[in-house]
C-alpha cells in the first residue's frame, strides 16, 4: 500500500512537472487523465472477470452531454455533475438487462450496444450534426470565463483531482466487502448465491459506479479537445479502453493512469515519428506487455519498488 | 413428536429418463446429525439440491421450520437458515482464506458498504475466531488455491458456519480427502457443529465416518430411500450391505 501511495504522489508531480517543462503536453495529459478515469471502471470489471466492449458509451454519453448543455450552460462545475448523471443513469439501466449475462455474451452486448449509440449519433444530423461533430464553446468556471492558458490547467487541474479523487474511490471501494465480491464473480459465482448474496447486484453496482467515470472521463475528454464526434462511442474507442486497462495492469488503481499516460504518450511521440505506422507499434507494445509483462506497467513497476525495498 | 427442522415430503425430479428423486420423504429432526449414503448416481447430492434450491423438483414439498420453501431462490433459503458445503470446496480462489471467511462474515452482517475494508477490526475477529475453531488459523494468511484438500473442505464448510446457519447440508466433506486425515476433520467439524447447536445431513462414502458419527442414516438407492434408522441397525442390513455398501465402497 506504501508503494501505491508514494507512486501516486511522484507520478502526480511528474505530471505537473511535464505539463509546466513542456506547455503542448498539458492537452495530452489532461486527456489521458481523462482516459485514465474512464480505465478505472474497465478495472473494475476486469476484478469481476468481464471485458466490456463497449464502454465508450458512457464517454460519448459524458461528452455529448457537454455538447448538448453547454451554450446554455457553459459552467464547468455543473456540467460534470450532469454528465456523470446521466451516464450513471444510463449505466443503471443498461446494467439491469447486461449483469445478466458473463463473459463473451457481456463483452458483445456492451459492444452491440455502444454501436447503437454510435449509430444514434451518427445518424440523427439534425441533432448531432452526425461525423461532423459538434464544436464546444468556451466555458467558464466557477462563473468566470478564462484565457486559454488558463483554461488548460483549470482542465489539467480538474483532471488530476478526480483522477486522485476516483483512484481512492476505487482502491477503498476494492479493498471493501462489494469489492472483494467481484473476484467471486470470476471464480465462484455459486458461493456467493450460497452466502445469501446476489452476484448480479455485486456486478451491477461495480457496473453503474463504472458508467459513472466513464461519463467523467467522456466529460473531461470533451472540455479538453472542445469538439465531440460519434467516434468517441465507435467500437475502436471502447477497444482503447480495454487496451489502456491492460497496457496499465489491473492490479491496482494507478494501473489505469499509468496505462493511459503510455498510450497517450506512445501515441503522440509513435505518431510523430512514424505517421503511417503508429498502430503498429502500439500493437507491438501492447503484445510485449501481454507476453512478457501481464501485471502491465504497475506490475513491471511494483515489482521493481518491491525489489527495492527487499 | 416435535416438529422437524427440515421435512420433505413426495419429492420427485427426473433428469431424462433417470429418476433422481422417486418420491423422496424424510424428516431431519432438530440437533441431529443424518447421514447419507448410497452408490454414485442414487440421488443423493439431487437431494441437497432440492433443499438448497438449487433445483427445483418436479413434484413434492419442501419445509423448513414449518414454512414452505420450495421455489424461493438459494440466497432467500440460505438466508432462512440453511447452508451448505460443496464436494467440490467453492473457495474464492484469489482470495486468502482469511478473506474468504471474512467474506462469509460479511455476508451474514452486510456485504453492502462500499467504503469500508472488509478485513476491519470487528469482521477480521470474528473470521479469524472461526478459523480457529476449524484449526485454520494457522493457514489464514494463505491463497485458498495453496491449500490441501483437507484444509480445503474445512474452509468451504466454516464459510457456510459463518452464515450461523441451523441446517448445514454438507456433500461428501471427506472425498478426496487422505485417509489419514479424514477422520480428525470430520472430528474438527463435529465438534464445531455441536458447539453451535447445528443440526447437520451430510453424504458420506466412508462407513467407517458414517457408524461413528451419525444419529441416523438414510440409504439412498436409484432416487429412494431404501432403509432409514441408527448406524448399527441400518448398516448391518444384509440388503444394505450387499446393495449399497458393497457398491458405495467402490464408488
Amino acid at each position: 500500500m506504501k508503494r501505491e501511495t508514494l507512486l501516486a504522489i511522484v507520478g502526480a508531480l511528474a505530471l505537473i512537472l511535464c505539463a509546466w517543462a513542456i506547455p503542448w503536453l498539458k492537452f495530452v495529459l489532461t486527456v489521458a487523465l481523462a482516459k485514465g478515469i474512464a480505465v478505472l471502471g474497465i478495472l473494475l470489471l476486469l476484478r469481476a472477470g468481464q471485458v466490456s466492449f463497449g464502454h465508450a458509451m458512457f464517454l460519448a454519453v459524458g461528452a455529448y452531454t457537454v455538447a448538448f448543455v453547454a451554450p446554455s450552460v457553459p459552467e464547468v462545475l455543473l456540467l460534470l455533475p450532469l454528465a456523470a448523471l446521466l451516464a450513471t443513469a444510463l449505466g443503471l439501466v443498461i446494467g439491469l438487462f447486461l449483469v445478466r449475462y458473463r463473459d463473451i455474451f457481456f463483452g458483445m452486448l456492451n459492444l452491440a450496444l455502444s454501436m447503437v449509440i454510435y449509430s444514434l449519433l451518427e445518424k440523427m444530423y439534425a441533432i448531432t450534426h452526425g461525423t461532423d461533430g459538434i464544436r464546444i464553446a468556451a466555458l467558464t468556471f466557477a462563473g468566470v470565463s478564462l484565457e486559454r492558458e488558463v483554461q488548460e490547467w483549470v482542465m489539467f487541474g480538474i483532471a488530476l483531482t478526480l483522477a486522485i479523487g476516483f483512484g481512492l474511490l476505487v482502491r477503498a471501494y476494492l479493498g471493501s466487502p462489494m469489492g472483494r465480491a467481484l473476484a467471486g464473480i470470476k471464480t465462484r459465482e455459486t458461493r456467493l448465491e450460497f452466502m445469501g448474496v446476489s452476484a448480479r447486484l455485486v456486478l451491477l453496482f461495480a457496473y453503474v459506479l463504472s458508467a459513472l467515470m466513464g461519463g467523467v472521463g467522456g466529460a473531461l475528454v470533451s472540455m479538453t479537445t472542445r469538439h465531440v464526434t460519434p467516434q468517441l462511442a465507435y467500437w475502436t474507442s471502447s477497444g482503447e479502453l480495454v487496451f489502456i486497462a491492460i497496457l496499465g495492469g489491473a492490479g491496482s488503481a494507478l494501473g489505469p493512469f499509468l496505462g493511459a499516460t503510455a498510450f497517450e504518450l506512445v501515441r503522440v511521440y509513435a505518431a510523430a515519428a512514424v505517421a503511417d505506422a503508429w498502430q503498429m507499434i502500439l500493437g507491438g507494445v501492447l503484445l510485449l506487455v501481454i507476453l512478457f509483462a501481464p501485471g502491465g506497467v504497475w506490475g513491471i513497476l511494483s515489482s521493481k519498488l518491491k525489489g527495492r525495498g527487499a | 413428536m416435535s416438529t422437524p427442522l427440515l421435512s420433505a415430503k413426495g419429492l420427485r425430479l427426473a433428469f431424462g429418463g433417470v429418476k433422481a428423486a422417486d418420491g423422496i420423504d424424510l424428516d431431519v429432526m432438530a440437533g441431529e446429525f443424518l447421514a447419507i449414503i448410497g452408490p454414485n448416481g442414487a440421488g443423493k447430492t439431487t437431494f441437497i439440491n432440492m433443499s438448497t434450491g438449487y433445483l427445483r423438483p418436479q413434484a413434492g414439498r419442501i419445509e423448513f421450520d414449518g414454512q414452505p420453501i420450495l421455489g424461493l431462490q438459494p440466497r432467500a433459503i440460505v438466508r432462512r437458515g440453511i447452508g451448505r458445503s460443496f464436494q467440490l470446496p467453492q473457495l474464492f480462489t484469489e482470495h486468502t482464506v482469511l478473506e474468504n471467511a471474512a467474506l462469509a462474515v460479511a455476508s451474514r452482517l452486510g456485504l453492502w458498504s462500499p467504503l469500508a475494508p472488509l478485513l476491519r477490526p470487528a469482521w477480521r475477529e470474528e473470521a479469524m475466531d472461526l478459523l480457529e475453531r476449524f484449526g485454520l488459523q494457522g493457514v489464514a494468511g494463505s491463497r485458498a488455491d495453496a491449500l490441501n484438500e483437507g484444509a480445503r473442505k474445512l474452509a468451504d464448510i466454516a464459510m457456510a458456519v459463518a452464515l450461523q446457519p441451523r441446517l448445514l447440508l454438507m456433500d461428501e466433506p471427506t472425498s478426496g480427502v487422505a485417509a489419514a486425515e479424514k477422520m480428525q476433520i470430520v472430528e474438527t467439524l463435529v465438534r464445531v457443529l455441536r458447539q453451535s447447536g447445528v443440526t447437520a445431513v451430510f453424504v458420506e462414502h466412508d462407513m467407517d465416518v458414517v457408524a461413528r458419527f451419525a444419529d441416523r442414516v438414510a440409504v439412498w438407492s436409484q432416487g429412494r430411500i431404501a432403509a432409514l434408522g441408527p448406524p448399527a441397525q441400518v448398516l448391518a442390513d444384509p440388503v444394505v450391505q450387499r446393495d449399497v455398501i458393497g457398491i458405495s465402497a467402490h464408488a
